[in-house]
This record gives C-alpha cells, sequence and structure tokens, in this order.
C-alpha cells in the first residue's frame, strides 16, 4: 500500500492480535492453579478487538464482531454463571453449590472443577462482551452538536 | 391466613430456596431480556419475573413466621461461614416484601408508560436494566454478608443511573442529573466498602451475623469506630439523609416517570433498610460511639430534613420536584424514628417507611399515567386535571392526604406512632417540629390539590383522558391500600414491630 504510514503499526498489530488472544485463554484456564482468572481473561480478550479496532478502523472491527453480537455475549455469560446455581439447585444442592452439580459424595471433586470452569466461561463472556460493547458505544458515539457549534 | 395457605400449597423446593431465588429469578430474567426481540415480549417476561419474586417474598415472610427464632438461613454453595449468606429475619423479610410488592406493581403499568417515553428499540434494554436494578433491590435486602450487600447495591446503582439518563429522550436535564446522581452514588459506595474494608480489617469476617458476634469486644477499637463512620455516611449518601440527599430531587424530576416511581418506593428504602441492619444488628445501640451518633446526629440531620426539605418542597413549581423533596423530607421521619434507637421508635420508623412506599408510589404513578396524555409536570400543567382525569387524579388526591397524614389514611397511623415514640423518649419538641413539617406538607400538598380541583383548565378544549386501564388497576390498588392501612393497621405494623424487635436483635417469634 503506497503511501500508508501506518505499515509498520498494522502489520504488528497482525502479528500481536492472535497472541493477546491465545494470551487471553492462557489466563483463563490458568486461573484455576495460579494467578489470572476470567476477569483478567475477559479484559485482556477485549483488548485485542480494542486494538483491532484502533488500527483498522471501528467499521472494520465492528464488520466482524457486531455490536448486537458482544450485547449478547455478556447477557449469555451472566445467563451461564447463573445457569450453573440453578443446576446445582435443580440437583438438589443450595445455590452455586458444585459439589452437587454430578450428585457426588463428599469424596468427588468432579462438579468442583466443572462448575469453577463453566462459571469462569459465563465471567469471559460477560466482561469481554461488556468492555467491548462500552468501547462500540463510546467510539461509535456520533456529535449530535459540532464542535463548532458550542 | 393468606400466607400459611399459600405456604401449605408451595413446593417444597420453593420454600427452601425462596430467599435466594427472589434475587436469581430476576437476575437471569434481565440477561434474556437483553436478548429479547420484542418490547412486548420483554415486558411481559418483567411481570413474570417480579411476580414470581414477590411469590417467593411472600412464602419467606411467611417461613419467617411461622420459624421459631424467625431467621432463615441460606447458606450459597454451602460454603458454611466463610461463604455467602442469606438470611432473613423479620426486618428484612419486611422489605423484601415491600421491593418486591412495589417492583410488582411498577411492572404491570410499566408498558403504558414506557411505550410513551422510551424509544421502541431500547425498551427490552430498558426493562432489562430495570430488571437488574429490582434484583439488585432485592439482594441488598435479602443477604447476610458485609461485601455482598455491597455488590448488589451497586448492580442496583449501575443499573439505576442507566435508567434515570434514559429520560433524556424527553428532558436532556436527565443526562447531568443522572451523572450526579452516578458521582454521589459512586461516593456512598466507595465509603461503604471502605468502611467493610476496616471492620474487615479488625475482625477478619465479612459475614454480619460473625460480625456482630465479634464487634462488642472490639468497641474501643479505632479501626471499627472509623469503619462504623464511613458505612454510615455510604448508606446516608445512598438514602439521601439530609443533607447528603442533593442527587435526589434531579434524579427523581428528570427521569422517566415509571423510574421515578420504582425509585421513589424502593431504592432509598432499601438504603435505610441497610443502615438499620447496621446500627443494630451488626452494631450494637449500646456503643458509646453510637449513643454519641444517635442523639447528636441521626436526629438532628432527621429533623434538619423534615423541616428544611418541606420547605424547599413548598416553593417548587414542578410536581415531581416538590414531591423528591418531599421524599426527602419522609426519610427525615424514619431517621428521626431510628434516631431514638428504642423498639417503638424503630418500628415507627420502618412503617412510616412502608406507608412512604405506598403514598409516594401512588403519588409519582398517578404522575406516570399524566405524562402518558399531558405534556409537563408543572402545577400549572396540572390545573384542571380533576376534570379531565377524575379517576387518576382521586387516586392522586388519596395518597396527596395520606403524605400529610390525614387521619383515616396510612400516613396518619405511621406519623401517630411516630408521636408515640417520640414522647416515650421524652422529646416532645420534636413531636412539635414533627406536627409543623406535617402542617408545611398541607401546603405542598394542597398547592397541587387546589390546582388540580378548583382551577380551570389551561387548555379548556382538552378532553377527558384517563389513564389507561393498565395503569388505573396498579394505582388504585395502592391508593385503597393507603386507606384500608389507615383504618386496619394490623398488618404493616405488626411487620414493623416484628422488624425493630429482630433488628434490636430481640427473640421475634419465641
Amino acid at each position: 500500500m503506497k503511501g500508508d504510514h501506518h505499515m509498520i503499526l498494522r502489520v504488528i498489530a497482525k502479528c500481536l492480535i492472535p497472541l493477546i488472544v491465545i494470551y487471553a485463554f492462557y489466563v483463563q484456564f490458568h486461573g484455576e492453579v495460579g494467578a489470572g482468572g476470567a476477569f483478567q481473561a475477559g479484559v485482556v480478550l477485549a483488548v485485542a478487538l480494542i486494538l483491532n479496532a484502533l488500527v483498522f478502523g471501528l467499521t472494520a472491527t465492528m464488520r466482524a464482531v457486531p455490536p448486537w453480537f458482544t450485547r449478547s455475549l455478556s447477557a449469555v455469560g451472566v445467563m451461564v454463571y447463573a445457569g450453573v446455581g440453578v443446576w446445582a439447585m435443580l440437583k438438589g444442592g443450595h445455590y452455586l453449590e458444585y459439589q452437587a452439580l454430578f450428585g457426588e459424595g463428599p469424596g468427588g471433586h468432579d462438579g468442583q472443577h466443572a462448575g469453577i470452569i463453566i462459571i469462569e466461561v459465563g465471567v469471559l463472556f460477560a466482561v469481554s462482551g461488556a468492555l467491548t460493547t462500552i468501547f462500540y458505544a463510546l467510539a461509535g458515539r456520533v456529535a449530535e452538536i459540532r464542535d463548532e457549534d458550542w | 391466613m393468606i400466607l400459611e395457605s399459600l405456604l401449605v400449597s408451595a413446593p417444597d423446593w420453593a420454600i427452601d430456596h425462596a430467599p435466594v431465588l427472589i434475587p436469581v429469578v430476576p437476575l437471569i430474567m434481565a440477561a434474556m431480556l437483553a436478548l429479547s426481540p420484542s418490547g412486548r415480549l420483554s415486558w411481559i417476561l418483567s411481570m413474570v419475573a417480579t411476580a414470581a419474586s414477590f411469590y417467593f417474598a411472600l412464602l419467606t415472610l411467611g417461613t419467617v413466621q411461622s420459624t421459631p427464632g424467625g431467621i432463615i438461613e441460606y447458606w450459597i454453595g454451602n460454603w458454611d461461614v466463610i461463604g455467602i449468606e442469606f438470611r432473613v429475619d423479620a426486618l428484612n423479610a419486611m422489605i423484601l416484601l415491600l421491593v418486591t410488592g412495589m417492583g410488582f406493581l411498577a411492572s404491570i403499568f410499566a408498558w403504558t408508560t414506557i411505550a410513551a417515553e422510551v424509544q421502541k428499540q431500547k425498551i427490552s434494554l430498558f426493562l432489562s436494566a430495570f430488571l437488574l436494578c429490582f434484583a439488585g433491590l432485592c439482594g441488598v435486602t435479602a443477604t447476610g454478608d458485609a461485601f455482598n450487600l455491597f455488590v448488589f447495591l451497586e448492580i442496583s446503582s449501575l443499573s439505576t443511573y442507566a435508567l434515570v439518563a434514559m429520560g433524556a429522550s424527553r428532558d436532556r436535564r436527565a443526562l447531568t442529573s443522572a451523572f450526579d446522581y452516578l458521582i454521589m452514588g459512586t461516593l456512598g459506595a466507595s465509603f461503604y466498602i471502605i468502611g467493610v474494608g476496616f471492620l474487615y480489617a479488625a475482625t477478619g469476617t465479612l459475614n454480619m451475623n460473625e460480625l456482630a458476634t465479634q464487634l462488642p469486644a472490639l468497641s474501643g477499637n479505632r479501626s471499627v469506630q472509623v469503619g462504623f463512620a464511613f458505612i454510615i455516611v455510604g448508606l446516608g449518601l445512598k438514602a439521601a439523609m439530609w443533607p447528603l440527599h442533593q442527587w435526589l430531587p434531579n434524579a427523581y424530576a428528570y427521569s422517566p416517570s415509571f423510574v421515578t416511581m420504582f425509585l421513589a418506593a424502593t431504592a432509598t428504602k432499601v438504603a435505610l433498610y441497610a443502615m438499620i441492619r447496621w446500627l443494630f444488628t451488626i452494631f450494637n445501640p449500646d456503643f458509646a460511639f453510637e449513643q454519641a451518633i444517635f442523639t447528636f446526629i441521626l436526629a438532628p440531620l432527621g429533623i434538619a430534613a423534615m423541616v428544611i426539605c418541606s420547605f424547599q418542597a413548598v416553593f417548587q413549581t414542578d410536581v415531581r420536584r416538590m414531591l423528591a423533596y418531599s421524599s426527602v423530607a419522609q426519610v427525615g421521619y424514619i431517621i428521626l424514628g431510628i434516631s431514638i434507637a428504642t423498639t417503638a421508635g424503630v418500628a415507627a420508623g420502618l412503617l412510616h417507611l412502608f406507608n412512604h412506599a405506598l403514598m409516594k408510589g401512588a403519588l409519582f404513578m398517578a404522575i406516570a399515567g399524566i405524562c402518558i396524555n399531558y405534556k409537563g409536570t408543572t402545577i400549572r400543567d396540572f390545573a384542571g386535571l380533576g376534570r379531565s382525569a377524575p379517576f387518576t387524579m382521586a387516586a392522586f388526591a388519596i395518597a396527596g392526604l395520606s403524605l400529610i397524614g390525614v387521619p383515616l389514611t396510612a400516613g396518619f397511623i405511621s406519623k401517630l406512632q411516630l408521636g408515640y415514640a417520640l414522647f416515650d423518649h421524652g422529646w416532645w419538641w420534636a413531636v412539635l417540629l414533627v406536627v409543623f413539617s406535617s402542617f408545611l406538607a398541607v401546603l405542598y400538598v394542597g398547592r397541587i390539590l387546589q390546582s388540580i380541583f378548583f382551577m380551570p383548565p389551561a387548555n379548556p378544549r382538552k378532553t377527558r383522558k384517563e389513564a389507561p386501564l393498565m395503569l388505573l388497576v396498579p394505582l388504585w390498588i395502592l391508593a385503597l391500600a393507603n386507606i384500608y392501612f389507615g383504618i386496619d393497621a394490623n398488618f404493616p405494623a405488626g411487620l414493623a414491630r416484628d422488624g425493630a424487635i429482630a433488628a434490636l436483635g430481640l427473640e421475634a417469634f419465641p
């Protein structure tokens, strides 16, 4: 592309964005055993999209990941989290009682594992969806009055 | 009696999980509404969610009243004391019933007014935010965990800011008032959480019941006292305690009329509940520093609110601002009742809290009905409406009389109780001030009623336009409740008395 001042920026961003996304998932799944977790992962994932929007433009990003999708993603995230709680209730436990998910005895840990991973996925959806939605709302805002009219 | 038959007919799972289902059902439904394609469908689903919460709140109240000791404990995730507890006793069972009941009535009339005031494509998201706010308020009331209370408080507050800002399509000043509310509300929440942090540092627990057992030994501890101060200021901001009420008049005046009605009937009430919980159950009124707070801070602030804000209300030209100032004044009555720190005083405060929700709910609902057909909410715009919308305005008048405290209305009973409690405490001068502030209420309510019933319509060609039926039904339920509870106050007075007893840590249902 001739006359493109942002060539380096674009190439670097193209290399970085997949890495950021992978890192987000690393933080997501590492959260169970070490530092990290779904909140941070959701933020990192949203950062990948925001970087894309900054470098390649908002319209291109909105075409790839439309606003209705990010909004729905955050709603689905809440439903996943709360749904695990209801699932535990249906199995006869208290709300969000992971131990009850598969009806295990006191020795079993499958329910604890599955429960925490599923709710973390819900948090990932909710946080990344909400952050991207907020970014879209702020960046896509059209001024009602031109600056000169003030 | 009704409660018992409900309890008998309810399935076991509903009774077991009722405390947690009250906030969880609207929370999940809020997420669903964000995906819902049609506004009308969202409205029906939101009614279902609030009705379910109301049902579970009734079950909770029934269970609390029939349990010896009167306390339900529900451990989320079964983590025992290290986890989050939902703890319902007679005090929060009453507030839960109030919040869910008002939420249910609000969601019934929501459609008619939202369709008139909110853009079509935003209706689903608007109702989703309403349900989030509703779920947050229920959660604040039901939880027994100091930090969890903060989380639910923020859920309700954040959605409230968005709801208030939605008034911008009618009046641009909604945006600045939402921003003011956001700043003040966030300050309040931060103060609260700082206070909880101090208490956590001193005790190592966030569970309210654990805090209550550990604090008496630590009452001389400086960080406990600082934490107490932060929490009271933070919750005072949320409850619009004078002089921390500056966000309230604008937020009530410019938000969509549906939001005004819902907030006026629930939001400050829940913050006041949290304050009662901290003052009486978690901290102990026997602590020396708390005694001083009651006499030298809460009582003067309560009195200042009911006198000064009633004065300010008299000089307002906009009906909604006038009623908003009156709300701050009513918060003053409630705080004055609390500051006596006797069972009778807290019971009078709680009863007034309950009755105030009924009357302000009815008043703002009637105003919402007027906003559908007539533009403008200044007193002059209300001229002659008694002729063009008699049913709406008759209900408005009943609630207005109840706000003054005319005999045979609910407002009279609670002011009477407050007066008795003050006399018993020896504060006869405060009784005089209550009467004086009621006289101011006569002035400002009288100004509106005079304009409605005795002035010719501003525009004589205005045809007879009543509010829609979906609004009149919940409106008249509230108006008749104002009369009924003014004649036979056994039900709310009983709830308030049990609530006060539970708040003060006495055995409510031996």
